[in-house]
């Protein structure tokens, strides 16, 4: 899944073109063609936020030739750490900043704002002839937990429908963000899982084909790939202990589904925004990020996030 | 007495420029070991050897990670050997067919036809088997319950071995040919004045005098269907397990490097190292099958002067 958002980063820089110039009414300064911004911008952090990120930032070079943007993926922990040091000028996070890291930034004085710029969801995906609807999350763990023996849809415990059915459980590669976000919601740790689940790799065309051929069939991917593949597939509804939630793009954007669902975000920092190449680049992310979102797998922001999003750049900068 | 003159500086140059030639390979090989070793000894400060090489589970990702590398070994293993399988019958008796039975004019046409099926890249091989041999073959033809039933499999070793085979029959067909035609044609002539038939010619005369020909393509096809990566990662999937049946996904060990040096792992880390300790291991099985294959094909060989 993620070397298909890396694909994808390919792509919406296309769309981006298409879309920039079709809009052609862009009024920031940076956006137009022949800016003398020049300077680098160090990115890092979030290996989930890292294709967005990527995306944005190849258009944002292509049209300020003299600006050259690095991102790194050493997760969003490693990212603040190189953040708070003040080696970085914007942080890509997949969750908020905790605590810890909010001291060590204060500590060197580097002072910031939590700007949202997608939301990330990932669907559990079922045989269509399958009677459950809906799994809480202690079913999910109790199924993809690295313990588990479960081999039948009966086995699972607390479950209301009969259905006998062997299971059959298709997963992501161990190398995706996808795999280290499921299990560490699911199962309390990233990794941890149990094996003897088919790896599909980073085709998740396979879970598909997979779920939708075997009765007892089940697996998980990016939202947004389940909206390509609605038919074939059943959605599960999650229960992350406030009842079950179906996944949508409503859901995941109000925060509802949980814990499948999560916020975006990147941090600038306010001395980076004094450089006008950074506050150019960050004008520029948020005024083209729901388009690159949804090309790179993620469910874009509604009006009023963008809208609270873009003051939070704003009181920065 | 015939005496050189002046210095040959030409001629120096030359040979220098030769020797240059053969030392490069000598120097790439070692460097490729250098390059190996260092993150491969890392790797073993981490791990114990012992859990590595004897360890049965190979799972660096999950958590708590586990690195016995007997489960991708046997992974290469399994598909290697499903591939030869096929491949060695249907190669050599491709040779056999060209060298000792067809017209000159179907030589002509067939050698260069197996010789391209040689040159397709081994991703469309690899497309091909997920989704042709996979769905198409195999599943509607497999007898039913054997060996646990090859419906609602994904992916399946056997596609990749099958995948695999395709592309190193042209190899072995090809270089067998090539060692039986070069045999004297006085072996033929004599074979057949005391009377023997064609197929006495080619399985006891010809055979044996091209056996260094032929065990040098079938080691050369072993080598290619062990290292073969794009087919494996493609059509066997990557759960790593440790199991000979063809019907199971597995992972080898060219397909963990590959997904693994391609997916998101931070540089300098365990996992990244793990590469190389992968990488060490199957350098180390090629180079000893290798040694093997050359004490081999000398000592089966027939020498006609």
């Amino acid at each position: 899944m993620i070397s298909s958002r890396r694909l994808a980063v390919i792509a919406s820089a296309a769309v981006l073109a298409a879309g920039v110039s079709a809009c052609g009414s862009s009024d920031d300064d940076a956006t137009g063609s022949g800016s003398d911004l020049s300077g680098s911008i160090r990115i890092d952090g979030s290996s989930t936020v890292a294709p967005l990120t990527e995306a944005v930032a190849e258009q944002f070079e292509s049209e300020n030739s003299g600006v050259k943007v690095t991102v790194g993926t050493s997760g969003t922990g490693g990212g603040f750490e190189k953040f708070c040091a003040g080696e970085t000028s914007i942080s890509d996070a997949s969750r908020a900043i905790e605590p810890e890291e909010v001291e060590a930034c204060e500590k060197q004085g580097i002072s910031y704002e939590e700007v949202r710029v997608a939301t990330d969801a990932l669907t559990v995906v079922v045989n269509p002839e399958n009677p459950v609807n809906c799994l809480t999350v202690e079913q999910l763990g109790a199924i993809w937990g690295p313990d588990s023996k479960i081999s039948n849809w009966n086995e699972v415990p607390g479950l209301k429908e009969e259905y006998d059915e062997e299971l059959a459980l298709f997963g992501p590669g161990t190398d995706s963000g996808t795999f280290d976000y499921f299990t560490e919601e699911i199962n309390g740790e990233e990794g941890a899982s149990r094996k003897d689940y088919n790896n599909v790799g980073e085709n998740d065309n396979a879970t598909v084909t997979g779920v939708e051929g075997s009765p007892g069939g089940m697996g998980y991917f990016g939202y947004s790939f389940y909206q390509e593949n609605e038919d074939a597939l059943k959605a599960l509804e999650v229960d992350g202990g406030k009842g079950c939630v179906a996944p949508s793009a409503e859901t995941a954007q109000n925060d509802e589904y949980v814990p499948l669902s999560r916020p975006l975000f990147i941090y600038p920092s306010a001395e980076a925004l004094e450089k006008p190449e950074v506050k150019a680049f960050v004008d520029y992310y948020l005024d083209n990020v729901n388009e690159v979102a949804e090309v790179v797998g993620f469910i874009p922001l509604t009006e009023e996030q963008l809208e609270a999003s873009k003051d939070a750049a704003a009181k920065l900068g | 007495m015939l005496q050189t003159s002046k210095p040959r500086y030409g001629e120096k140059a030359i040979q220098g420029l030769l020797a240059a030639c053969g030392i490069l390979s000598v120097l790439t090989t070692t460097a490729i070991v250098i390059s190996l070793l260092g993150p491969t000894l890392g790797f073993l400060e981490v791990v114990p050897i012992g859990d590595f090489l004897f360890g049965v589970e190979w799972a660096p990702q999950f958590e708590p990670p586990s690195f016995g590398v007997l489960a991708i070994v046997v992974g290469t293993l399994n598909v290697t050997f499903w591939a030869m399988l096929f491949a060695i019958p249907i190669g050599l008796g491709a040779a056999v067919y060209l060298s000792e039975y067809a017209s000159p004019r179907v030589r002509k046409t067939v050698k260069p036809v197996l010789e391209i099926l040689a040159g397709i890249p081994t991703v469309a091989i690899g497309i091909f088997a997920l989704t042709f041999i996979l769905p198409e073959i195999i599943q509607p033809l497999w007898p039913g319950e054997f060996l646990g039933g090859a419906s609602d499999k994904p992916f399946m070793a056997l596609a990749a071995s099958l995948g695999i085979a395709l592309m190193v029959v042209p190899i072995i067909a090809s270089i067998s040919e090539d060692a039986m035609s070069a045999v004297p044609r006085g072996l033929h002539e004599g074979a057949y004045a005391l009377g023997a038939t064609r197929a006495k010619v080619a399985v006891r005369v010809i055979f044996p005098a091209a056996l260094s020909g032929i065990v040098a393509s079938i080691v050369l096809a072993i080598s290619r269907a062990a290292g073969e990566t794009m087919i494996v990662v493609i059509a066997a999937g990557s759960t790593p397990n440790l199991t000979m049946n063809p019907l199971e996904s597995v992972q080898t060990m060219t397909a963990y490097i590959a997904t693994t040096a391609t997916g998101d792992i931070g540089t300098g880390t365990l996992d990244y190292k793990s590469v190389f300790a992968v990488g060490t291991v199957l350098f180390v099985l090629t180079l000893v099958m290798n040694a093997i294959s050359i004490r081999l094909a000398r000592r089966y060989r027939e020498v006609y002067e």
